[in-house]
């Protein structure tokens, strides 16, 4: 099996090669061909494994491959962990990237950067895998970062719009923030563990447990909390999670499918997958996981609010993004890992949906994204119609649909949980369901119902997109509609996660929800005895009431509550602050280092100094030099005599 | 009183101070200082002569002569390079000759 695991990143990798070195030799269509065979290559290798490790029972592969260098005991090396979590994750991001390629061909299909498009995408498949296959911290890292470092080139893809150079500079920033917490926090597990291997860690977290430190002088904390606080603030800033989550919403200035593959299905859940591969650390510390689960319930809840005020039609599903992160993360901090786990692959599934059929109505309405400019697409887009009406009915939990099976087991997870903040969390999820169908539905009704508000033009040349994108989505919508039905009892309840997620018993939720668990059907059916469901459902039916009916009622709410309609559209003036405090303050200090550091210490002191200096002291040693005969004559002879004295006496 | 060694030591130490002296003090003439040359060189000619003559070694006679007809093809390049740099400078005070410094 060791080469099927290698084979699987590399292929991807093989493709992104090829197609990034020779682009222009091999030209559009060996390009894309050679990185879907790649890709589908890992993918159809993925699910090998996957069949595999589900249901062929085979043992956990953990091995090192590579061994880069020892130094001081402590091992780099290069190795793969396949087990039950990794395989999920590995179908989860190669299924969706070999739609996301496919969808490509169409999506760019005028772009000149066609091969680089391919050639990165691909590289970030091979990234991601690198990530969620890594044995060890330090390839963790690697993937880590190098999938922030493709996110980076692709959001900033048109490189000649200034938008998209300032969002993607703005990701690479916010996400250095988490990073530098994320290194912290593995530097912290290498100085008490002495190993960096998943494995050994966990089994000498006791060392962390026991041992205090202090960070600001005079408070002691427990190295296991700072650990997982640490690791987890890397975790917010590549799952965008409040307050890191200002880059995600401005990363859409990148190409759609990397909206649907990067910023939605993959690399931004990287932060869920990898407290979930934690859980044998977070687990031994109940603050962390209060921080966890508080963070992610405000996230989930109140970035949903803005996602009610955007006109953008990729923005909405940004925010949606945002606020089912925040839900994953919910789960996360009320120890239901597998429920994380499993939202992430749902999510992944109606979310990359979502966004592939934002830039199907993107293609046919000309690259127009505002969605006050669309409406009464349905009779124009058909197939683009109904896939987006999975997607949202997944997204907000409609009964049989895989959103729906996923989050209604966190919310019930959180309601079981009794971490402190579970509380407030609860009620923040389940205020959160309203607020996505609301938004959700209100996107839905304004793009494809209603009355056609786009200009004539526009509506002249609409049709329904070409198969090449339109067959991605189909391939989406499937699982997005039934993935939830078929796989929540193999990924919750029949243990299968088991092996690779630690909970301590007083902190298993998921077990208590699982006691009620008689199969999908009568799990449909329980919803009906639970408020989400009416909740989704009040969403669902306000906002057709207030955007099909009476649009009158959002102008109206609009201007009478102006100051919640402000402090949405602003944002909560993250962005405002960020760019007046933080901003601000750095480009200060970085003037004052400029001024003191560069150009006083640097330039003047040691660059120019040390010219000045020697030019000084030249001056003063060539008084020496006359020019007059006898001087040097003189010279020369106190010189010997000098020596000679010395010879003679010493 | 017999004349030994010691005496023509002496001499020739003191003529080779004297030259010295002409060179370091003089600021006059460049003559002067190839003059001074002239009679260091002929200061340790003595010393030379008299250490043949005290060791019965005629080796250092005959590095005399050798030194005598270097020391005079030394003057003849010597007082050509005088003559053009008086062509250059219309001078040969040493004082004026001060180009070589810093």
């Amino acid at each position: 099996m060791e080469s099927v695991y290698l084979a699987i990143p590399l292929a991807s990798l093989f493709g992104a090669v090829i197609a990034g070195f020779f682009g222009k030799q091999i030209g559009r269509n060996i390009a894309h061909w050679v990185t879907i065979l790649g890709v589908g290559t890992s993918f159809i290798l993925a699910l090998v494994v996957l069949k595999d490790v589900a249901f062929d029972g085979a043992a956990v592969y953990n091995e090192a491959l590579y061994t880069w260098m020892v130094s001081d005991g402590i091992r780099f090396e290069i190795g793969f962990l396949v087990d039950s979590l990794t395989a999920i994750m590995m179908v989860v991001v190669t299924s969706v990237s070999l739609m996301v390629h496919i969808y490509t061909i169409g999506y760019m299909h005028d772009d000149p950067g066609y091969q680089r498009f391919f050639s990165y995408i691909s590289l970030f498949t091979f990234a991601m895998l690198m990530l969620v296959m890594s044995n060890n911290f330090l390839q963790l890292f690697f993937g880590w970062e190098a999938v922030g470092l493709v996110s980076y080139l692709l959001i900033g893809f048109w490189f000649k719009k200034e938008t998209a150079i300032y969002a993607n500079l703005k990701a690479f920033m916010v996400n250095r923030v988490g990073d530098f917490g994320f290194l912290l926090g593995i530097a912290v597990i290498l100085m008490y563990t002495g190993s960096l291997d998943y494995y050994e860690v966990f089994s000498n977290s006791s060392r962390m447990t026991s041992e205090t430190m202090e960070v600001i002088p005079g408070i002691e904390w427990s190295v296991i909390t700072l650990a997982c606080i640490l690791l987890f603030v890397g975790a917010m800033g590549k799952s965008a999670q409040v307050p890191l989550h200002v880059w995600l919403p401005d990363s859409m200035e990148g190409p759609t499918p990397i909206s649907a593959l990067i910023h939605a299905a993959t690399m931004v859940t990287a932060g869920i997958f990898m407290v979930a591969r934690m859980s044998p650390l977070f687990e031994l510390s109940e603050t962390a996981l209060s921080v966890v689960i508080v963070i992610g319930a405000t996230t989930a809840f109140f970035m949903g609010l803005v996602g009610i005020v955007q006109n953008d039609i990729k923005r909405v599903v940004a925010y949606s993004t945002l606020s089912q992160l925040g839900y994953m993360t919910v789960a996360l901090g009320a120890s239901a890992y597998s429920a994380a786990i499993f939202h992430l692959m749902t999510h992944a599934f109606f979310k990359a949906l979502l966004f592939l059929a934002a830039g199907s109505v993107i293609i046919a309405m000309h690259h127009e994204q505002d969605i006050r400019k669309m409406g009464g697409l349905k009779k124009y887009m058909p197939i683009t119609y109904w896939v987006s009406l999975i997607g949202s009915l997944s997204l907000v939990g409609f009964p049989g649909f895989s959103g729906y099976f996923s989050k209604d087991a966190i919310i019930s997870a959180v309601h079981n949980s009794s971490i402190p903040g579970a509380g407030y969390a609860y009620w923040m999820v389940l205020l959160g369901v309203f607020v996505t169908a609301f938004y959700s539905f209100r996107m839905f009704f304004l793009v494809f119902h209603g009355k056609e508000r786009m200009d004539e033009h526009t509506r002249e040349h609409l049709h329904e997109t070409p198969p090449v994108v339109t067959l991605p989505l189909i391939l989406l919508a499937i699982p997005s509609a039934i993935i939830g039905w078929l796989a929540i009892d193999g990924i919750l309840f029949s243990g299968f996660l088991d092996q690779p997620i630690f909970v301590l018993s007083e902190h298993d939720t998921m077990a208590t929800v699982g006691q009620t668990f008689h199969g999908p059907a009568s799990f449909v059916a329980h919803g009906f005895s639970e408020p989400a469901l009416y909740l989704a459902f009040a969403g669902i039916a306000s906002s057709w009431y207030i955007y099909l009916k009476k649009p009158e009622i959002a102008e109206w709410f609009k201007t009478t509550f102006s100051f919640i309609y402000n402090l949405l559209d602003q944002k909560y003036y993250f962005d405002k602050f960020n760019e007046t405090v933080f901003a601000t303050t750095s480009r200060g200090i970085g003037h004052v280092l400029f001024r003191i550091g560069d150009a006083l210490m640097i330039d003047g002191l040691v660059v120019n100094g040390s010219a000045k200096l020697v030019g000084w002291m030249s001056g003063v040693v060539r008084q020496v030099q006359t020019g007059y005969l006898n001087h040097y004559a003189f010279a020369m002879i106190s010189g010997l005599i000098l020596l000679l004295g010395w010879a003679i006496l010493g | 009183m017999t004349v030994s060694l010691s005496h023509y030591l002496i001499l020739a130490a003191v003529l080779f101070s004297i030259s010295i002296a002409g060179i370091v003090i003089n600021r006059k003439n460049i003559i002067i200082l190839l003059m001074s040359i002239e009679i260091m060189l002929l200061a340790v000619n003595l010393n030379f002569i008299a250490f043949s003559h005290y060791l019965n070694d005629l080796a250092g006679q005959v590095f005399v002569f050798f030194i005598l007809t270097v020391a005079a093809a030394e003057a003849a390049i010597g007082l050509a390079i005088l003559v053009v740099l008086f062509r250059n400078k219309q001078s040969i005070n040493v004082a004026d000759i001060n180009e070589l410094k810093g």
